[in-house]
């Protein structure tokens, strides 16, 4: 057992192995998409034709957006693939479109609660002291009340509508981010190479970009899916409620709410948009199992 | 004093803090809006003198601590003020309302808490095998599932007489076996051994599939109405009537939570069971469920607390979704209409009683945990 660590030999191959390692980046992805599950693989297609269906969206629709081409609540047809929703508007271009405007708003809100969390997250590790204990306060405060409950509040004084909604959302969501981006940052900051630059007489901004970021990356990219999932929820059932992405504008959420009155019909129409919410977050739970899963290595 | 005692009172003093912290948020909430309350929700063209009257209503013409105390104090003794829109007490209009939303939530707790637990144990000790990942796929799904889509997929079942086809479930059911079973033999074939159960499998898999696509066999599932689509309840309906009546919201609670607590009990027993002293005890010999009873189960309930805990937490959310669908007459539906008619003084009441029952959850959780903790019962 000892001779293990004693055995030169053994310590070169280890002292060779990162840069083995960095030459093959590309072989290791390939690997890892050659031995990805079923699961990851059908999120990943999955998650592939949503964006193809939100860039061409005017392309694959037949109709317009906002555009009333027959009556209401018109049964799927010929014509109308889907049939038509309350005020007479094609209910498949209205699905293709929301694929545009749902997942974009859910996408942008993400990224901004992602850049303010991990930004003040960075900072917090690195200052510590008086700046760490202030945002970690603040952030403890706003944790404890319940998110969309929270988010209600802010609606309410601040007035219901799309713009309001994104940055509430981004600002309750990026509390969670900074917990994450605190505790990796916190990791990283103990380390030598961070010492090395701090001794080097470094700034706090060459610090956060270049020395911790690259390095807390791929906990980040698994906790992105894992937000956007969130955040596309919460914006979902906002709509959902009335007081998130306003009509006319194509909404899934929204057309869930405007359509539900069908499903005592026993028309399955009002769940084909909350299907297609459903599936959006399936896959990138699926791909962020399968990222947090190879990341943990082989700690089940 | 016991160190339990003194840990367990520092942390209900945390949470009393953290409820008043908590209260001056939501009691300050209006003094962050940029520009006047009364504007805003009274409009551009409202006249000086309207805007003077309803800020003297609201109390806006008084200091925010003078205001915040005096709510407070009326907090206190049960009384939340007077509501915006229907000038009608708040008190009165929570009051009912709060006993429905607490019956609907402990409902599905009932239903939900043992069976996400059970389920989450058997997951964590047969971990990798079929069983794991039929729970893993289908919890992860129903985490992403929006709370509305359960919702309504139950009320189509069970509350339209939906029929439906099932050859599709039996095609989900294929797919899996599917992969599970080629799966098993690509496993075998790098082991060495070829598997007939795995090839057996996939071919029945492969055949559910293929008869769902082209729709040879099929079977319809007759269909059922037996619970109402909208649960109205009053004061006065039966104990059996209101479980009837809101059946149909509890179980679309209970699948919600049910997923993320059975994955967060999965995720702490394997935690557990990946310890140090449970190998020590595998390794001098012991009996698989002597373990299981002598050293992972009492180390089990502190995580298992918290996990029932921060669920019943997450039901609060859920709760406001799930009563807006079958429009149940709970506190949950109270605020959504408060919020849009932008009826300030109700949404801060409503947000008061979410966000305290919320923090004393976790209070309890926090405090069950310290009080269950081998570690501490036992201090060397």
């Amino acid at each position: 057992m000892a001779d293990a660590t004693n055995d030169p030999m053994a310590l070169s191959a280890d002292a060779e192995a990162p840069r083995v390692d960095q030459e093959s980046r590309w072989v290791t992805l390939r690997r890892a998409f050659r031995t990805a599950p079923m699961t990851a693989w059908f999120g990943m297609i999955v998650i592939l034709l949503y964006i193809l269906t939100a860039i061409f969206a005017p392309l694959l629709a037949p109709f317009g957006e906002k555009e009333i081409v027959g009556d209401a609540f018109d049964v799927p047809g010929e014509e109308f693939f889907l049939g038509t929703d309350q005020l007479g508007r094609d209910m498949l271009s209205r699905m293709i479109y929301a694929a545009r405007n749902t997942v974009g708003i859910a996408l942008v809100t993400t990224i901004l609660s992602f850049t303010l969390g991990s930004l003040l997250g960075m900072l917090a590790a690195v200052m510590g002291g008086w700046t760490d204990n202030i945002l970690s306060r603040i952030v403890d405060v706003l944790m404890s009340i319940p998110q969309l409950i929270f988010a209600l509040l802010l609606l309410t004084i601040l007035g219901a509508n799309v713009v309001n909604m994104i940055l509430v959302i981004a600002l309750l969501d990026s509390t969670r981010v900074y917990r994450l981006m605190r505790a990796v940052g916190m990791n990283i900051v103990v380390m030598d190479y961070v010492e090395a630059a701090k001794l080097r007489g470094e700034g706090l901004w060459w610090l956060i970009r270049k020395e911790i970021l690259p390095n807390a990356l791929a906990p980040l990219i698994a906790e992105f899916g894992l937000r956007f999932c969130f955040v596309f929820l919460t914006i979902a059932a906002l709509s959902f409620l009335g007081l998130g992405i306003q009509p006319p504008t194509a909404d899934w959420g929204t057309m869930v709410r405007d359509n539900a009155q069908l499903i005592t019909f026993g028309e399955i129409i009002p769940l084909y948009p909350a299907a297609a919410i459903a599936l959006l977050t399936i896959a990138v739970n699926f791909v962020v199992d399968w990222m947090l899963h190879r990341s943990s290595g082989l700690k089940e | 004093m016991h160190p339990i005692s003194k840990m367990a009172l520092q942390r209900l003093a945390l949470g009393l803090f953290t409820l008043f912290v908590v209260s001056i948020i939501i009691a300050g909430a209006v003094e962050f809006l940029p520009g006047d309350l009364a504007q805003e929700i009274l409009g551009q063209a409202a006249t000086p003198e309207a805007v003077a009257a309803f800020r003297a209503e609201v109390g806006l013409d008084k200091p925010p601590v003078e205001r915040y105390f005096s709510w407070l104090g009326g907090v206190a003794q049960g009384d939340f003020g007077v509501s915006l829109a229907t000038k009608r007490s708040i008190s009165d209009l929570i009051s009912a309302r709060l006993g429905n939303t607490l019956f609907l939530a402990g409902f599905a707790a009932v239903i939900a808490v043992p069976l996400a637990v059970t389920l989450g144990m058997l997951a964590a000790l047969y971990r990798n095998t079929w069983f794991d990942r039929l729970i893993n796929v289908s919890t992860l799904s129903s985490i992403s599932f929006p709370e509305f889509f359960v919702a309504y997929v139950l009320i189509l079942f069970l509350s339209v007489g939906y029929g439906f086809d099932a050859r599709w479930v039996l095609a989900l059911i294929g797919l899996f076996l599917l992969v599970e079973g080629f799966g098993a033999v690509k496993e075998g074939k790098r082991i060495g051994r070829f598997s007939v159960i795995g090839s057996i499998f996939g071919i029945i898999g492969l055949a559910l599939v293929v008869n769902a696509i082209f729709g040879w066999w099929n079977y319809n599932v007759g269909a059922v109405s037996a619970f109402p689509s909208i649960s109205n309840i009053s004061p006065d309906t039966p104990f059996g009537e209101r479980v009837h009546r809101s059946f149909l919201p509890a179980l679309t609670l209970t699948l919600v939570v049910t997923a993320h607590m059975m994955r967060m009990t999965r995720a702490s027993i394997i935690n557990l069971m990946a310890s140090p002293y449970i190998e020590m005890a595998r390794l001098k010999g012991m009996s698989p469920a002597r373990i299981i009873v002598k050293h992972a189960l009492p180390n089990a309930l502190a995580p298992i607390i918290n996990v029932i805990a921060v669920n019943l937490a997450f039901l609060i959310t859920g709760v406001v979704v799930v009563e807006v669908v079958f429009v149940y007459p709970g506190l949950g539906q109270l605020l959504v209409d408060s919020v849009s008619k932008r009826d300030i003084t109700v949404v801060q009441g409503c947000c008061l009683i979410f966000a305290a029952t919320y923090i004393l959850l976790n209070l309890t959780a926090d405090i069950l945990a310290i009080a269950t903790n081998p570690r501490l019962l036992h201090p060397k």
